[in-house]
């Protein structure tokens, strides 16, 4: 079953923590309940988005340094043990 | 009475009409952004239009109520939930003791307001309850709320029961393509006639670098007339010698990027102020998404006194006096 993240918040989403960082993860890695997989940027906060799951992330939904509106999927996620 | 907030939103804080009169000292009027939809709000819960709100911005909080409390929920759509049950915006909420309030996702818009019959009852500072987070100045503590605050809510005014609704004619509405009007200057001379013309036949694309203080919009490059800069100025066409910025006014540093001022905006500096957006279109400013479309049109003095008037006749009617 796979399962969507979606954005609560409008902004412009990282998969970095910082610049000249490692990504949070990869398309095809494990994620882990709770686990931040980017953070979205607006009026000067960083927000990181967690997934709601457990699984594999299949895919990003938004290209990194991408704007994201309410609702917008982030990234899919295969749910798994 | 009081709120527990569980969890903060992203930035909830209490506003009101605004702390006015200290702006050539360097305090801004701040208040709510979006005045018309926490106004409506109040109206709403059984307030007058003087009340203190919680403005929140993009993400709403959980909160749980001490005591009974009588709410209502404007601005930007949202879902909103008590214990997890759907209820409606716009109308009168009544909260038992214990009852939890959270929201889903914003559906448009920026800011929703939430109005609480008492209002929220936070100190005065200079005159208002609103928060000026810059300054760590009134509302809560100065800043934005977070988990674990309890938010006072003050003693309600016997006989105000509220409107029974807002009439959909008088809510807000929420668009991503927005024409706001501006009066030209106070600095527009310092632009060519062409980067005049840029300026305002131009759609401009409001970037997330959009809060309380200012919204930053990006566009094509805007032309500006050269000169020798003068002693006291920066060294960038854009640059002037530093003077008092008006809330809405918008500066374009470097030539690129507009910035209109708004409620939090800082009293003064060193950009050029080509246009002012009029103050009956703040609102629509402050409800401007990231992403929204936006034109600036030229209007007359005359005709921003005219909107001006017509809103106060609207804040009449609304409230009946």
């Amino acid at each position: 079953m796979s399962h969507n993240i979606v954005s609560p918040l409008p902004g412009l989403f990282y998969r970095k923590p910082g610049p000249g960082k490692d990504a949070y993860i990869s398309e095809g890695d494990r994620v882990e309940s709770g686990q931040t997989i980017g953070v979205i940027e607006i009026m000067k906060q960083f927000s990181e988005i967690r997934s709601d799951v457990a699984g594999t992330l299949t895919s990003f939904a938004v290209e990194d340094f991408g704007a994201v509106n309410p609702g917008d999927v982030i990234a899919v996620i295969e749910v798994g043990p | 009475m009081s709120f527990e907030i569980l969890e903060p939103g992203l930035s909830t804080t209490v506003q009101d009409r605004g702390r006015l009169g200290y702006y050539n000292v360097g305090i801004p009027q701040g208040g709510s952004m979006d005045q018309w939809s926490a106004e409506l709000a109040n109206a709403v819960a059984g307030n007058t239009a003087a009340e203190a709100v919680l403005e929140c911005t993009y993400l709403g909080p959980r909160f749980r109520t001490t005591e009974a409390a009588v709410i209502a929920v404007g601005g930007a759509p949202v879902d909103v939930k008590v214990n997890g049950e759907n209820r409606e915006q716009w109308t009168r909420l009544e909260l038992a003791a214990g009852d939890e309030v959270s929201f889903g996702f914003l559906q448009g818009g920026t800011r929703f307001y939430i109005a609480v019959r008492g209002g929220i009852d936070v100190p005065l500072v200079l005159g208002s309850r609103s928060t000026y987070t810059l300054g760590s100045l009134g509302g809560f503590k100065g800043r934005k709320l977070e988990a674990g605050d309890v938010v006072p809510v003050g003693p309600s005014a016997a006989g105000n029961k509220g409107l029974g609704g807002i009439d959909p004619a008088l809510r807000p509405t929420y668009t991503r393509e927005l024409d706001i009007r501006v009066v030209c200057g106070l600095y527009d001379h310092r632009l060519t006639e062409a980067g005049m013309n840029t300026l305002l036949s131009s759609t401009w694309t409001l970037t997330p670098v959009a809060d309380r203080t200012g919204l930053r919009y990006s566009g094509p490059a805007i032309e500006w007339k050269p000169r020798q800069q003068p002693f006291g100025a920066g060294s960038d066409p854009s640059n002037i010698v530093d003077a008092g910025y008006a809330v809405g006014s918008i500066q374009i540093p470097g030539g690129n990027e507009p910035i209109a001022l708004h409620r939090d905006a800082v009293s003064g500096g060193g950009y050029a102020m080509v246009a002012t957006v009029i103050s009956a279109d703040m609102d629509l400013l402050a409800r401007s998404a990231p992403g929204t479309q936006t034109r600036f049109r030229a209007v007359t003095m005359k005709d921003a006194l005219r909107a001006r008037a017509d809103l106060k006749a609207l804040r009449h009617r609304l409230w009946g006096n």
